[in-house]
């Protein structure tokens, strides 16, 4: 950021072709901010009629929260769900790139994590259905049968497989590139140093990591999980073409009455919706904007208070 | 295991190492590999365990007997160095198993209709075999082409601000809201240019030049987040010596400072461009779907795009369903294969037209 | 052609914190002034002054006059653009346009500033210029060749090409040599000591041997402690200077006692 005018001063002669300049970055700028005010004020508008209907007007005859309520659920559980799945392969993964294998293959490693976070979703949409689920029905007898005891896997279990285990394994594929990537990015910033004091003490390679890198790092993977619970979250297609919704709030995972989410929710009635419809769906859009925007300020909350502890930037 | 010296205090267990123990031959880790293999294989056949769990015994099996056989050899620490090692592996090969399953899905089921009648056929008058995504692939075309018209200009400026002009607490706003936009979910996305095509067009609008603007939603933060990097990579000893030439600013910025970060900046417009042309769902909101092909972005009328396109044939097809699903897939192949070029070209322009800085 | 400067009580200030005190000094047209004394003690932000360029860093600021040919350099309608065409600067470490060639580096003083050159007196001005740095023999068969492909005493003397080629009337130099070997050192205080027959040029050096060898008149800068502003000690023929210093500091540092 430079300025060439002394400030506090008469105001020098400024140049047209800056005054100009500035004006027009100037306003891109404010352009992000009125687009967001944008999002959020359209949103707000198109969603009011469905806030103010009465419970008749609306699907499902019951008012706007009953209506969201099972469909909140069904995003947060698949998400923490494949969270839970994806953050400790992630975080195994970015260990291995970054300590463990051969420096030569390491950064080849880092672009195929990459590539899998270019695929789009729609392509993992249809590869869930047509490979994941088949496996996944298997599984859930076998789980049904022999683990039956957990609430997640209390039988009977769906023969289709377009279940919560499915959507939460898929899920996690999609969101584990981006944690893998950041976490990666913040095991490579671990200072030489400390690795080295370390080693030099005579710690194993993974006591080393256990003492320098991961206490380094743990702001860093956990900003990365709030990244990636924050895809999971908004994630529409691949459930929307996976699952088969049919049920309301339950925990078990393999079962034929799944709860939607928010977003396949949409995705799945919009094209035909109109009227009263149209504005609950936004509605419910609108609480899921809500939700993502906050899981993503507590990362880069995370993230910014770590900044001025690392002796990185 | 005991030495000579006394114990001393060990803070963290680092402090008690004999300096000369047993070694496991280089040949250990392989052979409980497998031997752990012939266990999971025989699990499998014999006991009709499935071929996923089968697999997981066999990595178990293979945990268990390398740390037991470190311990005893080596001593307590190593054997867990050796365990974790092996996590770790096990990880990365885990996560290769989603990425090949999708890559050889793909490109099994998506072959079967790749074919010319394809690309240059769309869906008009079709009713189950034959066909093609011409009208998607060009839908997909132009909607794209208008959002990087629309991002492009926008993010662009917004990160010479940032970079070259913003101070206080304008510029913190909108450092702030443009973290906020790389979160909204693509959906979101979606519904905000229904609802703002709708204050003019009424209820039910479908258009392209909707579509391109709910992308654009998604691809200003990439642009602006890349172009700042690339820009505040540019020394600034290079901006000092342009007005040491009594060069004005903006002319610094758009004849010194824009070109040499400008491979950088190519790069990440393209890698911006990858992430939004499969993106789904705002353009199953707004730009809905055809059989024919649409050229006008502007009007009221629905636009055929490739991920759509899929989505359609998969979720919804005809009878019979199998030309219909051959479709999806090959959409999706295509959809797939434009988008590692992307990336890939992405790549390249970055490595190969960044000018020596020194 | 080339003007000489006066300098009258600048203060100069990044923010509230006083940097350099009490400035005044006269410097003589077609001459050559170093500025020497130890680390921190102000003489970059002195030079960068006689220029305006430390306006670049925000909050920076200056109380006093600087007067070139009668017009005083901070007056209120006083463009700081077109200061900084009159009066030109290198650097410390050679900053070459990546992006340009070596002939475009050179002219891009002038194309930037006013567009309307026909290319012949263009490429008569590039010549000029090169020769005038010493570089033209070494670079006229790849001019088109990337600036940034040069060694760094050859990229030294490009930059300072590029500063005469739009004819200022001064050339600030902040130690242009300290990044550079000693063959390159020579070359470019041979090219200093051609250069002041036709502009004033003022020169930040670390090394007081080069003032000694470069220069007319030295002045010395020096600060009191940390956190207290630098300021000028003593100004005089670099012969007197370096021999009979009037002042104790100035002859402690000279003499290596400090510094």
């Amino acid at each position: 950021m430079t300025s060439l005018s002394p400030p506090g001063r008469t105001k020098a002669y400024q140049r047209p072709g800056d005054r100009i300049f500035s004006a027009t970055a100037t306003g891109a700028g404010i352009t992000i901010l009125v687009v967001l005010a944008g999002v959020a004020g359209f949103l707000l508008y198109e969603a009011l009629p469905a806030l103010r209907a009465s419970p008749e007007d609306l699907p499902g005859g019951k008012n706007l929260a009953a209506y969201i309520l099972p469909l909140a659920f069904g995003t947060l559980l698949s998400a923490m769900v494949a969270l839970a799945i994806a953050t400790p392969l992630a975080v195994g993964i970015a260990l291995f790139i970054s300590h463990y294998a051969p420096r030569k293959l390491a950064q080849g490693l880092g672009y195929v994590v990459d590539l899998l976070a270019a695929v789009p979703s729609i392509i993992f949409g249809l590869w869930g259905l047509a490979v994941l689920a088949p496996r996944s029905a298997e599984l859930s007898v076998w789980l049904a049968d022999n683990l039956g005891f957990i609430p997640f896997f209390a039988g009977p279990a769906s023969a289709t497989g377009r279940t919560m285990l499915t959507i939460s394994l898929v899920l996690a594929v999609m969101i584990l590139p981006i944690i893998t990537a950041v976490s990666r990015e913040v095991f490579l910033q671990t200072p030489r140093l400390h690795e080295e004091a370390a080693l030099a003490l005579g710690a194993t390679r993974w006591e080393m990591i256990r003492v320098s890198v991961l206490p380094f790092g743990k702001s860093g993977v956990i900003s990365a999980a709030m990244l990636g619970l924050g895809r999971a979250l908004g994630e529409t297609m691949a459930v929307a073409i996976i699952l088969s919704p049919s049920g309301g709030v339950t925990f078990n995972l393999i079962g034929q009455g799944n709860p939607s989410t928010i977003a396949a929710n949409i995705a799945l009635q919009f094209p035909e919706s109109s009227g009263v419809a149209v504005n609950t769906l936004i509605a419910s859009g609108l609480a899921l904007f809500l939700v993502t925007l906050l899981v993503n300020m507590v990362a880069r909350y995370i993230v910014s208070r770590r900044s001025e502890f690392s002796g990185a930037n | 295991m005991t030495t000579a010296t006394p114990q001393r205090e060990s803070t963290s267990g680092l402090a008690e190492m004999p300096l000369v123990r047993g070694n496991l031959p280089n040949w250990a880790p392989w052979a409980t590999l497998v031997g752990a293999a012939l266990v999971g294989v025989a699990a499998s056949m014999g006991l009709g365990l499935h071929i996923a769990l089968a697999i997981l015994l066999a990595m178990l099996v293979h945990s268990v007997a390398i740390y037991a056989w470190s311990r005893a050899v080596e001593g307590g620490r190593r054997a867990t160095d050796r365990l974790v090692t092996t996590i770790v592996t096990s990880a990365f090969l885990l996560a290769l198993v989603p990425l090949i399953s999708v890559v050889v899905t793909v490109l099994q089921k998506g072959l079967v209709r790749f074919d010319s009648e394809f690309f240059t056929f769309s869906m008009r008058g079709i009713v189950g075999e034959g066909g093609g995504a011409y009208h998607a692939i060009i839908g997909t075309l132009i909607v794209t082409g208008l959002a990087a018209a629309i991002s492009i200009p926008i993010g662009l400026m917004s990160a010479v601000y940032l970079v070259e002009y913003g101070r206080g607490r304008l510029a913190k706003a909108v450092t702030f809201f443009v973290d906020v936009m790389t979160g909204i979910p693509s959906i979101v996305a979606g519904l905000f240019a229904y609802a703002l095509f709708v204050l003019f067009f009424g209820p039910g609008v479908r258009m392209g030049l909707a579509g391109a603007v709910a992308l654009s939603v998604l691809m200003v933060p990439v642009v602006v987040r890349s172009t700042e990097e690339m820009l505040k990579l540019v020394p600034n000893e290079l901006r000092e010596a342009s007005y040491a030439l009594g060069i004005p600013k903006w002319r610094t910025v758009v004849k010194i400072v824009l070109p040499t970060a400008v491979a950088g900046i190519a790069s990440g417009v393209t890698l911006a461009i990858a992430r939004v042309i499969g993106e789904t769902a705002p353009l199953l909101i707004v730009a809905g779907t055809t059989t024919a092909l649409n050229l006008n972005p502007f009007e009221d009328s629905r636009m055929a795009t490739l991920p759509v396109f899929s989505y359609y044939s998969y979720a919804l097809p005809g009878v019979p369903r199998e030309p219909y699903l051959d479709r999806a897939w090959a959409a999706a192949l295509t959809l797939i294969l434009i988008v590692m070029a992307l990336n890939l070209a992405g790549r390249i322009i970055a490595r190969l037209f960044a000018p020596r800085v020194r | 052609m080339a003007k000489s400067i006066d300098v009258s009580d600048l203060n100069i200030y990044y923010g509230s914190f006083l940097a350099v005190q009490d400035v005044t000094m006269a410097i003589q047209a077609r001459s050559v002034t170093a500025l020497i004394g130890p680390s921190g003690c102000g003489k970059s932000t002195f030079l960068r002054s006689l220029n305006r360029m430390h306006e670049v860093i925000p909050g920076a600021r200056v109380e006093g006059k600087v007067v070139i040919d009668g017009q005083d350099l901070y007056g209120p309608d006083i463009d700081p653009v077109g200061v900084r065409r009159q009066i030109g600067m290198v650097f410390q470490r050679p900053n070459p346009f990546p992006t340009m060639s070596i002939y475009e580096n050179t002219a891009a003083g002038m194309r930037l500033n006013n567009r309307k050159l026909p290319k012949k007196d263009l490429d008569e001005k590039v010549e000029r210029s090169l020769r005038a740095a010493n570089l033209w023999e070494e670079v006229k068969d790849r001019l088109d060749r990337p600036g940034s492909g040069l060694s760094g005493g050859q990229q030294q003397r490009l930059c300072i090409a590029r500063a005469i080629a739009v004819e200022p009337q001064v050339l600030l130099m902040d130690e242009p040599c300290s990044a550079l070997d000693p063959i390159s050192t020579l070359a470019i205080e041979d090219l200093i000591s051609d250069l002041k027959e036709r502009y004033t040029i003022v020169i930040v050096t670390h090394n007081m041997q080069q003032a000694a060898r470069v220069s007319d008149r030295t002045g010395f800068f020096t600060i009191a402690g940390t956190g207290k502003p630098g300021h000028l000690v003593e100004m005089d023929d670099t012969s007197k200077i370096f021999s009979t210093p009037s002042n104790k500091q100035t002859e402690d540092y000279i003499s290596g006692r400090f510094g």
